[in-house]
């Protein structure tokens, strides 16, 4: 099997003021696979996957060098529309994020609605299925009306989740998601992503290296703001060629 | 130290807060009461029915002030509120722009002036160049006064929204407008209802600025551009009147705007709250 590749940094270094956050990261996002990012907190592993859909553009001390790459065009090229690229490359936080003063049904076509589509049954369409997407129409499909601040931390991720795959991404990123949850809505937004995979292409950071193990097709090891290793999964976990990712990997720092 | 004193301590200090309140609470119970005690007597079906009286003659309402108040202060929110609402969002929500540090200054300048020199700007603005007074230029001058207090707000509010918020807007591929428009001011409704209730309440209390704006007219008028009445004009003039009557009228008059005002903080506090 040879994916081809979706996105690819070349360079990328992130700046917080003077100092780096990430520096000099070139790494390909390969298509419909998961990647995960691993490494210690502070690695920047987080600020990377942010430089990915210009989430740093509002914060003026962040400064961007480099390139990121969506289908051979970078999207920090001055005349790319930073809400095109969002549009194209979502996002879900390491805590969930509702639409606190929206229902459910509301929360979930909020990137739809709010730009103007007014179709009843497309909306409703896309609501069901971005919730069945995210493995959550079972549970809320009663009470789809009702606030969604009323949920459950894991349903509010998984809602989440559901918002960001109803305006169609083609990469998704996700910063971390599920480690503000319980064990149970951990594996439900695991299971998810192996099916997920099918329609978006995933980045994944995470804190949680049996998490990386478990779900990622490909794995990216960061340290002090260095990409160390980049490779197959089940190579990283099992045949690492730096010693600092065998070291992390087997637990004795970080 | 032994845990008895240290109970002790905490009893005094506990105490001591308490009284504080007290202290605090007292004269304004005192202020409510008497307001009430004097006013209540004079609100009677000519009070709300009826224009004034020539001087000296007994009798007669503020149904043209009471009228006058509504317009002047209502025209006056919405000036304020538009105003208001745009910088403080600017401030909040585009904290990087260029216009900010100019506009803050100019904020908190206005917040600091007397009241009376509100009304000589809009005497400036409005009634020189419409060449005669009316209750448009007290609804400016009134703006003037309310508009730092809801940018204040409005920019406090906005910024206890969590950032968390946009981000989760901004990812979903919605402008920034959008974002706001749609996410943050709807989550921060509440406060901002707030605050502009305090800006109406600071504003529908003034007298001064209308002395030479709104300037008052014993005749009731819906129209804006003629001059107009206000409850506070009239307790101003009544109460510093020799007659009998009209300082009860003042009291009466007094009374209605603060009936007015608590009641509009109710029902904005009530609605905002209802759907939070």
């Amino acid at each position: 099997m040879n994916p081809s590749v979706r996105m690819e940094t070349r360079d990328l270094s992130v700046y917080y003021g003077k100092k780096p956050g990430v520096k000099e990261i070139t790494l390909p996002i390969y298509d419909r696979q998961i990647t995960a990012l691993i490494g210690p907190s502070g690695c920047g592993k987080t600020t990377f996957l942010r430089a990915l859909n210009r989430m740093h553009d509002l914060n003026p001390v962040v400064r961007v060098e480099g390139e990121v790459l969506l289908d051979g065009k970078n999207i920090y090229d001055p005349d790319v529309d930073p809400v095109v690229v969002r549009r194209r490359v979502g996002m879900v936080f390491q805590r969930p994020t509702p639409f606190p003063t929206m229902s459910i049904f509301d929360n979930v076509v909020a990137g739809l609605k709010l730009v103007g589509e007014r179709d009843r049954k497309r909306l409703r369409q896309v609501a069901e299925e971005a919730l069945k997407a995210a493995a959550l129409w079972d549970e809320v499909k009663d009470r789809l009306f009702s606030p969604a601040a009323g949920l459950s931390g894991g349903q509010q991720q998984r809602l989440s989740i559901a918002r960001a795959l109803a305006v169609e991404p083609e990469v998704l990123l996700m910063d971390e998601p599920t480690s503000a949850l319980d064990p149970a809505s951990t594996q439900a937004i695991e299971d998810l992503l192996a099916s997920l995979k099918e329609r978006v292409t995933i980045v994944i950071v995470t804190h949680n290296m049996q998490q990386a193990a478990r779900v990622s097709d490909h794995t990216a090891f960061f340290l002090d703001g260095s990409l160390i290793e980049f490779d197959r999964t089940e190579k990283i976990f099992t045949n690492p060629k730096d010693p600092r990712t065998e070291a992390y990997i087997t637990g004795r720092f970080g | 130290m032994n845990l008895g004193r240290r109970r002790f301590r905490d009893r005094v200090m506990a105490a001591l807060v308490v009284l504080g309140t007290l202290v605090v609470l007292v004269p304004l119970f005192f202020i409510l009461f008497y307001v009430f005690a004097e006013g209540l007597g004079a609100l009677n079906w000519a009070f709300f029915t009826q224009g004034p009286r020539p001087p000296g003659e007994a009798g007669g309402g503020m149904l043209p002030a009471i009228v006058g108040t509504f317009v002047v202060d209502l025209i006056a929110l919405v000036l304020a509120a538009v105003l208001g609402l745009a910088a403080g969002i600017l401030l909040a929500e585009y904290p990087e722009h260029p216009l900010n540090p100019p506009l803050r200054l100019v904020a908190d300048v206005m917040a600091g002036l007397p009241a009376i020199l509100m009304g000589l700007v809009a005497f400036v603005l409005v009634v020189k160049p419409l060449g005669h007074f009316s209750g448009l230029s007290g609804s400016v001058a009134l703006a003037l006064i309310m508009i730092p207090i809801i940018v204040r707000a409005t920019e406090g509010v906005l910024k206890l929204i969590p950032w968390e918020l946009r981000e989760a807007g901004l990812a979903l591929g919605l402008p920034r407008w959008r974002v706001v428009l749609s996410l943050v001011l709807p989550a921060a409704r509440g406060g901002i209802l707030t605050g502009l209730m305090l800006a109406l309440a600071r504003g529908a209390g003034e007298a001064a600025p209308l002395l030479f704006t709104a300037f008052g007219n014993p005749y009731l008028t819906t129209n804006p551009l003629e001059p107009m009445d206000t409850l506070p004009l009239k307790i101003f003039v009544y109460a510093v009147s020799p007659y009998e009557d009209w300082h009860r009228q003042a009291w009466g008059a007094a009374l209605l705007l603060a009936l007015l005002i608590m009641a509009a903080s109710y029902l904005a506090r009530r609605y905002a709250g209802g759907r939070r």
